[in-house]
């Protein structure tokens, strides 16, 4: 009892005001340096390609809806989630943190009166706001442009049927995906130097989950981006792999479920973060 | 307030890169007043300023400042500033968004509203200096902070530096300006492979290098005959007499015993004294005494 009513004791007198006025001006000032910076410009480039072929490749006649529906969810599952959002979070994520200690900057952070668990939580909000925007965007604009060349067919499923529940969709799994490896990539970076061999393998994790047991595949962000995806691609050949073999899991569960395992992600970096010591000469 | 609240103290730190020593059982308890940390390249000094900013944690021991630890930076950080060696700085910042209030005690006012990367090197290196005073903080750790500045500047920080010092802050200070340290510090940490030679008060330390002779300066009238009573007394190592003919330098094992004694001599044989200087109790000659080797050219 005396534990429960100290911990509310000490929950009461934190500084909420400062910690919140400090978590923002480190927010805005990291959503601002990554969004402008010039080694951002590939993830532009990544997230915005499918847009830019299709608006060179124009309509295509005769294709029905339901092979646009497929279309898409092809792109969104195969392309967006298996490689740009997952590479996007890779360069975007791990810089973070490996960024400041390449360029020798990371002192100023661990030098100012800022616990350094606001560091970890607004550098990933940061880079979730980057990575969310950037890739929503580029969704947005797949699916525009896709149903636009369906013409008035295209413009009826996604105003007056479910398109517009779909495009939601979409958009949710892509800001999940986001936070999904934003969180693993951020601790990653804190816990190992070079995070390239790591990436590799949680890009294997995640591409052959299905292959694991149902347990590890719980483990897995792409078991839970895969259920909420509003249009399932069909398994067939070697497509089969990147499909989910398990007991489907529903959105009320997947989405706290996902919560949950980046939640566990982020309070290991935040325990991280506390051991890192600053030797540029190391690194 | 508990004398530790008022200190910086390390109890028993060691810090270990690996295999690799870094500083081995410190145990030291600084007041305010600036202090001087002295010691070749490797001796450890950076380590101890990073230990006491929590940039590295110790592998043993612990280090408070004043009774607070890195642990809680909010409070911490509101009483300590770091000035580090490292010159590299945010990408885009200028020198008015990374400090606003220290840029005028800094002299750098003009070139406040320029990007930091292009800034000369004594510039960047006043900037990082401002950076480190603009919350006003109680303890300031400056690593190398005379480094790069020309003459003008060295000057100005050197007596921003005392005027911190006088204000009662605790300010920590290497530099391998041995001759500037010695006029600013207070007192001394001395420093050789990552262990504490000495400590404390620069002619206090200096009294307690009992194989190393006093040395004094005595500028007077008649130096032979003060010579020849000298050198009636055990404790006169030497006698040197200046090649001007109006002073001698003398070694003695006993300071106190040697003023009483010139005093004697003085007044017995109405001798004119134009000035009686301690010529071997600055830093750089500690440093020999207990280091060894050559203090120029080194980073100490």
């Amino acid at each position: 009892m005396s534990l429960l009513s100290s911990s509310r004791t000490s929950f009461q007198e934190a500084p909420w005001q400062l910690w919140t006025a400090q978590l923002t001006a480190f927010v805005q000032s990291e959503v601002k340096r990554i969004f402008l910076k010039r080694r951002s410009v590939w993830i532009y480039l990544v997230a915005f390609a499918p847009v830019a072929i299709l608006m060179l490749k124009g309509p295509t006649n005769g294709r029905d809806l339901e092979a646009t529906t497929k279309q898409m969810a092809w792109l969104f599952q195969v392309y967006y989630l298996h490689v740009a959002i997952f590479i996007g979070c890779l360069g975007v994520f791990t810089w973070l943190f490996r960024g400041e200690i390449v360029e020798k900057t990371l002192h100023y952070h661990f030098l100012a009166p800022m616990r350094r668990e606001f560091l970890v939580l607004g550098k990933f909000l940061a880079g979730m706001v980057t990575t969310s925007v950037i890739f929503a965007l580029g969704v947005f604009g797949t699916f525009s442009l896709l149903y636009a060349h369906d013409g008035a067919i295209g413009r009826a499923f996604v105003l007056n049927g479910p398109g517009l529940g779909h495009l939601a969709a979409y958009l949710g799994v892509t800001v999940l995906a986001c936070i999904g490896y934003g969180s693993i990539f951020i601790a990653l970076s804190l816990l190992i130097r070079n995070p390239i061999l790591p990436a590799i393998f949680v890009l294997v994790w995640e591409n052959f989950h299905s292959v694991l047991p149902a347990l590890l595949q719980k483990f897995s962000i792409m078991f839970y981006l895969k259920q909420l995806s509003p249009v399932s691609v069909p398994a067939e050949g070697f497509w089969a792999l990147f499909s989910v073999g398990s007991e489907p899991v529903p959105p009320w569960l997947a989405v706290p479920g996902l919560l949950a395992l980046c939640a566990a992600i982020l309070v290991f970096a935040c325990f991280r973060i506390r051991k890192v010591e600053i030797s540029y000469l190391a690194d | 307030m508990t004398m530790e609240n008022n200190q910086i103290v390390f109890e028993d730190v060691s810090k270990f890169y690996g295999e690799v020593l870094g500083v081995n059982r410190v145990n030291l308890a600084l007041p305010s007043g600036i202090t001087s940390l002295v010691g070749p390249n490797g001796s450890g000094k950076t380590t101890l300023m990073n230990l006491i900013t929590g940039l590295i944690k110790p592998t043993q021991g612990r280090v408070r400042v004043l009774g607070l630890t890195p642990n809680h930076p909010e409070q911490f950080f509101r009483r300590v500033g770091y000035c580090t060696q490292f010159d590299s700085f945010p990408k885009g910042i200028t020198g008015q968004k990374l400090t606003k209030e220290a840029i005028d005690r800094v002299n750098m006012g003009e070139a406040s509203s320029r990007r930091i990367a292009a800034y000369s090197k004594g510039m960047r290196q006043r900037i990082r200096l401002a950076q480190a005073i603009a919350h006003h903080p109680t303890v300031l750790v400056l690593d190398e902070p005379l480094n790069g500045l020309d003459p003008m500047a060295r000057a100005e920080s050197i007596a921003l530096f005392q005027a911190l010092g006088q204000d009662g802050m605790h300010l920590i200070i290497s530099s391998h300006v041995l001759h500037e340290v010695d006029k600013i510090s207070d007192q001394v940490v001395l420093m050789s492979y990552g262990y504490v030679v000495a400590e404390g008060e620069i002619h206090g330390v200096r009294s307690e290098v009992k194989e190393h002779p006093m040395q004094i300066l005595v500028r007077c009238t008649r130096p032979n005959l003060v010579a020849s009573r000298l050198f009636c007394q055990d404790h006169v190592v030497e006698a040197k007499l200046q090649v001007d003919g109006k002073g001698l330098l003398v070694r003695t094992q006993n300071a106190d015993q040697f003023y009483l004694l010139l005093n004697r001599i003085v007044l017995e044989n109405e001798i004119a004294v134009e000035a009686v200087a301690p010529a071997d109790d600055d830093v750089n000659s500690l440093y020999q005494y207990l280091i060894g080797g050559s203090s120029s050219g080194g980073t100490v």
